[in-house]
């Protein structure tokens, strides 16, 4: 069942395949036989998550300093794939952990703001959220219209925020929210603000009722004139929403490996099932029909893997990697969408019942086309690098 | 069990000593992966990629919880080929060193001429406590460290579930069938461990990073001071004559509720000696 990725590992060093063997044996051994009881009573799998925290899996991209494991961002995008591969609810949590959790306040906090929050998340006993999607509107995340205002040494927060993933667990201790904090010309000013779990004025509404990610935690938050210190701010103030633009590229890459790592499962699980099943005196496998079919998943998979890998080799170079990035989500969320509907009619009407891992990659397929950007907006993103005129 | 001692050292006399523990691990073809029989040796074919034993994972767990506060833990291994990963997953678990007694001449290698060798080599790590798991996954002779134990003098404890170090002993709570025995044992000595010991951690990337540095010495049979033709297939003492497949399974036995069927489930467990 390893042999798939084993060909794409050659062009790893021996540390990040160690790595990469390390969380598919986790994925295989811890997370396999339970995952589906906590999807089925969508339940948050806090034991996993202390589980993933023990390896040190939230705190891979960032120094030790803070309490990481010094890796990189190649590192943690090998570590989402493999959860993904097994369950696509614990690499949300571990993707939005780091990268829209922790990877804000390293980039853009300052050394206090780091000390207070980085080693608690770097270990897995904290996590944090970002608050930037609003009811009103997905894509068009300029449009905000919480407001934070200034009084006296505080920030004053009003206004909703919605699908924020990891806000609403046990141990979320932070969300970080973008808010119009002003105007510059006739464009909104907008900066973004921690506020810590438990801040009076900050309503967690109860979880939604998802079609997939069901382990995962997500909510709807509304702020009524939340209070926090004006040392909260993260970063320049007016320049909350071009930060976020800056981590939401390098989150398209960690959500391609996502989806890759879904694609992979459906290989996984087809290449066993086709072995096992008999049909007409033979196993299901041996017939090209289903030949073809798990041949054009494995195709896929390897291409939006070496598209997610290129994206991040690329960004551990420094150089530009928008338009790559754009691709690797685009082809990823492509693959793990068709792969999950052939795996699912390779499973038949195994494929339809709950308590396959199919069926789950099914369910949680979709959300990999919407977000961080969905496919439309990769697709003028990577016309809009071509040098093509906007206009719209 | 054949071999005078060839190495011991007193039991530790100060309480806090650091603890030199020394977990003797098997680098091994991974059981996910489809296995192979030599045609002609009728032994595992160990090509290609080799990992650590599962079952060794729990001694390394074990001896460093027991070395954490003060002491440190040194793997050894013994393998025909200079294969290290499986080391590597030991290093960076957390131990501090490991000693890799590679060569050709060790292919073919039963279990006494092994415990010939690994003796050797835990013998230049001086430890207080060696670890070994109770048997090994791929080969399953489980005779390895009570020989280990012979030929280094110490006496040797098998089946630990628990193990606790204090004042120059060891205490053992170790596994039977009808519960487990307490037993204390004065270092250095062998112990082996059941998967039940502690559960073992999963590497870190930290320490995925740090086994890159950490020393891995590798030791020729000359090296050891050994013959060459006292291993390998020159002294193996045992010959694998053939192999069979395993019967397969059977149809299970229905049991039809007719008022008595718990006494019939209790005298099938009975059979087995499982209650």
């Amino acid at each position: 069942m390893t042999a798939p990725v084993t060909g794409d590992d050659m062009e790893l060093d021996a540390e990040h395949r160690e790595l990469r063997e390390t969380v598919e044996r986790f994925a295989r051994t811890e997370v396999a036989p339970v995952i589906g009881d906590y999807y089925e009573r969508e339940a948050f799998p806090y034991d996993l998550v202390a589980a993933m925290g023990a390896m040190g899996l939230f705190g891979l991209p960032f120094p030790e300093e803070h309490g990481g494991m010094g890796g990189d961002y190649l590192a943690l995008c090998l570590a989402i794939e493999e959860l993904a591969r097994v369950d696509s609810s614990l690499a949300i949590t571990l993707e939005a952990g780091v990268g829209l959790g922790a990877m804000p306040i390293y980039r853009f906090g300052t050394d206090a703001q780091r000390q207070q929050w980085l080693p608690r998340m770097c270990s897995g006993e904290m996590l944090g959220a970002f608050g930037l999607t609003e009811p009103g509107g997905g894509s068009d995340a300029g449009a905000t219209r919480t407001t934070a205002r200034r009084d006296g040494d505080d920030w004053v927060i009003d206004g909703s925020k919605a699908f924020i993933t990891n806000s609403g667990t046990d141990i979320t201790g932070v969300i970080t929210v973008t808010a119009v904090t002003g105007r510059s010309g006739d464009r909104p000013e907008i900066s973004a603000i921690m506020v810590p779990s438990g801040t009076p004025g900050l309503a967690v509404a109860p979880p939604y009722s998802k079609v997939g990610w069901l382990a995962s935690d997500t909510h709807e938050l509304s702020f009524a004139g939340v209070r926090v210190p004006a040392g909260n701010l993260l970063g320049e103030k007016g320049r909350g929403y071009a930060q976020f633009l800056q981590i939401l590229d390098e989150g398209r890459i960690a959500i391609a490996a996502l989806a890759v790592g879904l694609a992979q499962g459906c290989v996984d699980e087809c290449l066993r099932y086709a072995a096992d099943r008999h049909a007409f005196g033979r196993p299901i496998g041996s017939y090209q029909a289903l030949q073809f079919k798990i041949a054009d998943m494995e195709v896929r998979t390897h291409v939006a893997r070496l598209a997610w890998r290129h994206a991040a080799r690329l960004l551990a170079r420094g150089v530009p990697f928008k338009r790559q990035a754009s691709i690797a989500k685009l082809v990823a969320s492509d693959a793990a969408m068709a792969n999950a509907r052939d795996a699912t009619q390779i499973f038949g009407g195994a494929g339809f019942v709950n308590d396959t891992p199919v069926a789950r990659f099914y369910r949680d397929a979709k959300i990999l086309e919407i977000g961080e950007g969905t496919s439309e907006i990769q697709r003028i993103l990577i016309a809009r690098d071509l040098g093509l005129p906007g206009g719209e | 069990m054949s071999g005078a001692p060839i190495g011991r050292w007193g039991p530790l006399s100060g309480t806090i000593a650091p603890m030199n523990v020394v977990v003797c691990v098997k680098q091994i073809p991974d059981p996910a992966a489809p296995a192979a029989l030599d045609a002609q040796s009728h032994t595992l074919v160990r090509e290609g990629k080799l990992i650590l034993d599962d079952s060794d994972a729990y001694g390394v767990e074990m001896g460093l919880q027991l070395a954490a506060e003060d002491g440190e833990v040194t793997l050894v291994s013994m393998a025909p080929n200079g294969e290290v990963s499986g080391l590597r997953t030991g290093l960076a678990m957390g131990a501090a060193k490991a000693i890799l007694v590679s060569d050709g001449a060790l292919k073919g290698s039963d279990a006494l001429s092994t415990a010939k060798v690994l003796a050797k080599a835990i013998e230049r790590a001086q430890p207080d406590l060696v670890i070994a798991a109770t048997e090994s996954t791929d080969g399953y002779t489980g005779t390895t460290p009570v020989q280990i134990a012979e030929l280094l003098g110490m006496p040797s404890v098998t089946f630990a579930k628990k193990i606790s170090v204090a004042n120059g002993s060891v205490r053992v709570e170790r596994q039977t069938e009808a519960g487990y025995d307490e037993v204390e044992c004065p270092l250095p000595c062998v112990v082996t461990v059941t998967a039940g010991v502690v559960e073992p951690r999963y590497p870190s990337f930290k320490g995925i990073m740090a086994a890159k540095s950490k020393p891995v010495d590798q030791l020729t049979v000359a090296d050891l001071g050994l013959d060459a033709s006292s291993v390998g297939w020159a002294g193996a003492g045992q010959e694998i004559t053939g192999v069979a497949a395993a019967e397969e399974r059977g149809a299970g036995e229905l049991v039809v509720d007719e008022g008595d069927a718990h006494e019939r489930i209790v005298a099938f467990l009975e059979q087995l000696k499982l209650v």
